[in-house]
């Protein structure tokens, strides 16, 4: 993969991959085709169980990229592992809570937060 | 209404051809000063509504078009979306926040254009969509 169609930072914390988003927009299609890719990687070729989104670089994001964190969530859960967002600005938190995803999602203020009992 | 600037376009059915009408849109929200939070909303909606056209409406069709119209006053922006597709039933969407619905990766969009917008609506057939943002004084 190339470095320029990278669009996550991956750190491990501990057990824990925190992956966070490069982009500021998440709204095209092609890009957001990728990140799904890169995101469901993580657990389907990496085997990672624990992981964190880290949103702080996100200002914006789509119903489409709202519908691959959405599959993202369910390919964690049937490995039975953890997926936790953190970093989520207010505008953002918004759109979670207009679709009721902040219920589906388990969202923290930051990254220490999200890193707590994972 | 006295309107700062108007313009309607035709784009051929791409997203990219999109996010520039997109960019144009909001770019003069953001040159006349509107509220950062505002023009999120309306960048949101506009973004929605040209995936709808593109993808849902045109089929992703590329012999197929996206008409665009935009009216901007200093606290109001109008938008009309209109794709050349058979358009739907807007009454038939289901509801995404029913418990039901919420872990399906679809049907969130015109949910959001609704919420960030302040009046949309749809024409009979379902392939024209008007919207329309104002500014709440002292909000």
């Amino acid at each position: 993969m190339s470095a320029g169609n990278r669009r996550l930072d991956i750190e491990e914390i501990g057990d824990v991959t925190v992956a966070k988003f490069t982009d500021k927009k998440i709204l095209d299609e092609g890009n957001i085709q990728i990140i799904g890719t890169q995101l469901f990687a993580l657990i389907e070729d990496d085997g990672r169980q624990k992981i964190v989104l880290d949103f702080s670089n996100v200002e914006y994001l789509s119903s489409a990229a709202l519908g691959k964190l959405i599959t993202m969530d369910k390919k964690v859960k049937a490995a039975k592992g953890k997926l936790r967002l953190c970093h989520v600005r207010p505008d953002i938190y918004e759109v979670f809570a207009i679709t009721k995803l902040n219920k589906l999602f388990d969202m923290k203020d930051n990254l220490e937060a999200a890193l707590q009992g994972m | 209404m006295a309107y700062i600037e108007q313009f309607e376009v035709w784009i051929p059915n791409d997203t990219a051809e999109g996010h520039e009408v997109q960019e144009r849109i909001v770019g003069l929200l953001e040159q006349h000063g509107w509220p950062m939070r505002d023009a999120f909303g309306v960048r949101l909606a506009l973004e929605e509504a040209l995936v709808n056209a593109i993808k849902h409406g045109n089929r992703m069709d590329a012999t197929k078009q996206v008409y665009i119209s935009c009216k901007f006053a200093a606290d109001e922006v109008s938008v009309v979306i209109e794709d050349q597709g058979e358009g739907f039933e807007v009454v038939e969407v289901p509801d995404p926040t029913e418990d039901d619905n919420l872990d399906k990766p679809g049907g969130r969009g015109i949910m959001l254009i609704r919420s960030f917008m302040t009046s949309v609506e749809y024409n009979d057939k379902g392939n024209r969509l008007s919207m329309t943002k104002r500014l709440v004084v002292g909000a």
